[in-house]
């Protein structure tokens, strides 16, 4: 007599959810309106750059769904200013304005995307159309005019790279990207 | 006997009798009427409504308006709101400053909205007008509090700072303190913006002290709710309040005089702020409610039965601002006490989370339609809507002129039938013959867009998202609303077809805003050549446009119309689709 495992039931089973998953995420995927028409949800495109982070953010956890950009229509500042019920409701990520030199334009980034400095400095270069140069430990940033600076919460401007990751992204305030003889100076203070 | 012709009056009359026409839309008028009107109104105009900055450039503005006092301008397109514009997209004012800084000395009122605002510019400000007297700047980001130091040191005659919603880089609390101790001007101050450092109190206490007409004053959340006594009692004039964190340890002796300053406020009408609220505080306000008409309680974290209580308190509100914390019960106990109603808007309080947990449903605003014949504006936040429910809101509330309506997931069916939500939406538009505003939300057709297109005509402004079958639906709201201004829409298949045929229709609005349809870059390129008074721009972060095929549709669309051409200040994710300057920015 053949097995259960043998046949194959689960492959012939009806159930409802997508083909290839189990019953338990079945359950989380199912939306209160079973017979709406809904198309896949729009990517997350809150960072240009962070392509990366675009695939990470679309995997939608049991309890929280994949935020659409600037849906519900909520203002941030009455988003910030609310108590949040749930934690993992709240949407996290630690945002920075960026500025350059001689740019007459700001941009704000999420450091929560980027898992190090390279990848920062990669969506820096791309976003402002520039070339760091090489970091070293001793000379700063070198082959290029342009240096990326931040300024800590202690008010200090330090160069970026400075300081091991986690650190970085806990102090960081904001960013510049500076140009010249400001940056040489930043450069040489080790 | 010869008949004489009478010519004209003389100019001084003329200008006499349009100095009672105030309104833009009548003085507009008076210009056109013939040559000699036109040239004696533009000297006369004091007073400028720009609704996009874009649209017109300022050397423009002063040619034809060399008198001006007050200005307003508007900048970013509203979905800025919602993230939706990328930073450094544009609206400086810089610019218009250093322009009327030459040409207005004797500008008294400026009046921003979604604007990037620099302390240069604010500098500018305090330095160039030696008459200033209102500044306004209403979402807007970009300055510190070392600017708003520079306005409060240099602006003698300061009458109105008001910087509600804005994002300030909050450097310092000590920018109060450079109001000089001459300045006693002050009619109106909002401040309910700033971060929750510490304003300096004691700055703040003695510059209402010495401001014997403010009229208006809303605090930050850095002010504690024992800090309000002392503050109150120094303006018991006030007819607006804002409080700032309604909070503090609990004190007895803080409740009374809590509660005393307020009732000494005899002429308050109005208020706001409550973050982090401790409801035992509360009961200070009671004295007060049987004279509000606006309250904003939407950051007040309280729930029922509190919110009831204190609605219940206050027959005469026309205003109400809430967390869905009010809860349809909340919302029969409004509609039972305030029959004066104008204006509800009811905020969700967990947006994000997956699950309701409060329970405000399509019952709530039907209640309130129900019981407040006066209801005109509605911004309602729900998770589940009914075509009855709205069909029925239509029917009892024939004179709303703001409709939106939000149901936090999108493409929610009527959850009863499980249909689209056309028919609801359609009966509003059936009904409600001066709706000037509406916004949509839920699973609808293109058949939504068919009724808007019948019914509509006095709407002037549509937001759409997550909605529509096909470009028809478009094609009817261009084709259909006579007084369409601004259009915004978001995720919707809506494509090349219907924008094309109505290219014309939008030389008569203000803009359009496309994000994540299915307009081509072709299409784009198309309307820009063949409307030289458009402004077409294509806003793309990942790669520039004509990277892709013509076909490949477009990340984000913003055409408006400008007598000014493109604009030069376009940042490199934003292109212009114009004919002399081909694809650049």
């Amino acid at each position: 007599m053949a097995s259960e495992k043998d046949l194959n039931l689960e492959a012939t089973e009806l159930r409802l959810g997508l083909p290839g998953t189990s019953d338990e995420s079945a359950k989380n995927q199912m939306s209160a309106t079973p017979r709406s028409n809904k198309r896949a949800l729009p990517e997350e495109s809150m960072s240009s750059n962070a392509t990366a982070s675009k695939n990470c953010d679309q995997e939608t956890t049991p309890h929280t769904k994949a935020q659409v950009v600037g849906w519900p229509p909520i203002r941030s500042y009455r988003k910030n200013n609310l108590q949040p019920k749930k934690s993992e409701a709240e949407p996290s990520g630690i945002y920075v304005k960026v500025s350059m030199d001689g740019a007459p334009y700001l941009r704000k980034i999420d450091l929560k995307v980027f898992k190090g400095y390279t990848e920062l400095l990669k969506a820096l270069e791309d976003m402002f159309k520039f070339k760091a140069g090489e970091y070293s430990e001793r000379e700063g940033y070198n082959g290029s005019e342009f240096v990326p600076t931040y300024e800590d919460k202690y008010g200090d401007w330090m160069l970026v790279g400075d300081v091991p990751w986690e650190m970085f992204t806990n102090s960081c305030k904001k960013l510049r990207i500076m140009k010249g003889s400001e940056a040489r100076g930043l450069g040489c203070v080790v | 006997m010869r008949k004489k012709i009478m010519y004209s009056f003389p100019d001084e009359v003329l200008e006499h009798v349009f100095s009672f026409i105030q309104s833009d839309k009548d003085r507009n008028a008076v210009s056109v009427v013939c040559k000699s009107w036109c040239e004696i109104e533009r000297w006369c105009r004091r007073k400028v409504f720009i609704g996009n900055c874009y649209a017109v450039s300022p050397r423009m503005v002063i040619k034809r308006f060399p008198e001006v006092r007050s200005i307003e301008l508007k900048g970013k397109p509203h979905f800025a709101d919602f993230n939706l514009v990328p930073d450094g997209w544009g609206g400086y004012v810089l610019p218009w400053i250093v322009e009327m800084a030459g040409a207005y000395p004797w500008l008294e009122e400026i009046r921003l909205k979604r604007m990037v605002v620099t302390d240069e510019s604010l500098e500018l400000i305090a330095k160039s007008f030696k008459n200033f007297k209102v500044l306004v700047l209403f979402s807007c980001e970009g300055f510190s509090t070392d600017g708003l130091a520079a306005i409060a040191a240099g602006c003698k005659n300061l009458r109105e700072l008001d910087l509600r919603e804005s994002e300030v880089d909050d450097l310092s609390g000590h920018w109060l303190r450079h109001f000089p101790e001459t300045c006693t001007s002050l009619l109106s101050l909002n401040i309910s913006c700033l971060g929750s450092d510490e304003v300096s109190v004691s700055a703040l206490e003695r510059l209402v002290g010495r401001c014997p007409n403010l009229k208006s004053l809303r605090l930050n959340r850095g002010v504690t709710v024992d800090k309000i006594a002392n503050i109150l009692h120094r303006a018991p004039q006030l007819v607006d309040f804002g409080t700032g964190s309604y909070s503090a340890e609990l004190r007895p002796d803080v409740l009374l005089n809590l509660a005393g300053a307020f009732s000494c406020c005899k002429e308050l009408k109005s208020l706001s702020g409550f973050w982090d609220v401790v409801p035992a505080y509360l009961p200070a306000l009671y004295s007060v409610c049987s004279r509000l008409t606006s309250l904003n309680l939407s950051y007040a974290t309280i729930q029922n039965p509190e919110i009831i209580k204190l609605v219940s308190n206050c027959p005469n509100l026309q205003r109400l601002l809430v967390l869905d914390y009010i809860e349809d019960s909340g919302l029969e106990a409004l509609a039972s006490s305030c029959k004066d109603l104008q204006e509800l808007r009811v905020f969700p309080s967990d947006p994000f989370g997956a699950e309701p947990h409060v329970s405000l449903t399509e019952q709530g605003l039907v209640a309130v339609s129900l019981g407040c014949p006066k209801l005109q504006s509605v911004l309602y936040f729900c998770r589940r809507m009914t075509n009855a429910a709205l069909v029925t809101i239509a029917q009892n509330s024939p004179n709303f002129t703001r409709f939106r309506l939000c149901i936090i997931e999108p493409k929610t069916a009527d959850y009863l039938t499980l249909e689209p939500l056309d028919v609801g939406f359609g009966a509003i538009v059936e009904h409600c013959k001066d709706l000037r505003r509406l916004s949509l939300s839920g699973l609808l057709t293109d058949r939504v867009f068919e009724y808007i297109g019948t019914y509509a005509k006095k709407l002037e402004m549509l937001s759409v998202a997550f909605a529509g079958d096909s470009d028809l639906g478009l094609h009817h709201v261009l084709s259909g609303c006579e007084s369409l201004r601004k259009l915004e829409i978001r995720d919707c298949p809506f494509g090349d077809k219907a924008l094309l045929a109505n290219a014309a229709k939008l030389e008569t609005m203000r803009s359009l805003w496309m994000s994540s349809c299915t307009v081509s870059f072709g299409a784009c390129k198309l309307i820009g050549l063949k409307m030289p008074r458009l402004n077409v721009e294509v806003i793309d972060e990942t790669e520039p446009p004509d990277s892709r095929p013509e076909s490949c549709p477009v990340e984000k669309l913003y055409i408006y119309r400008s007598v000014s051409g493109p604009r030069f200040d376009m940042p490199p994710f934003v292109w212009t689709m114009d004919e002399e300057r081909k694809v650049m920015h």
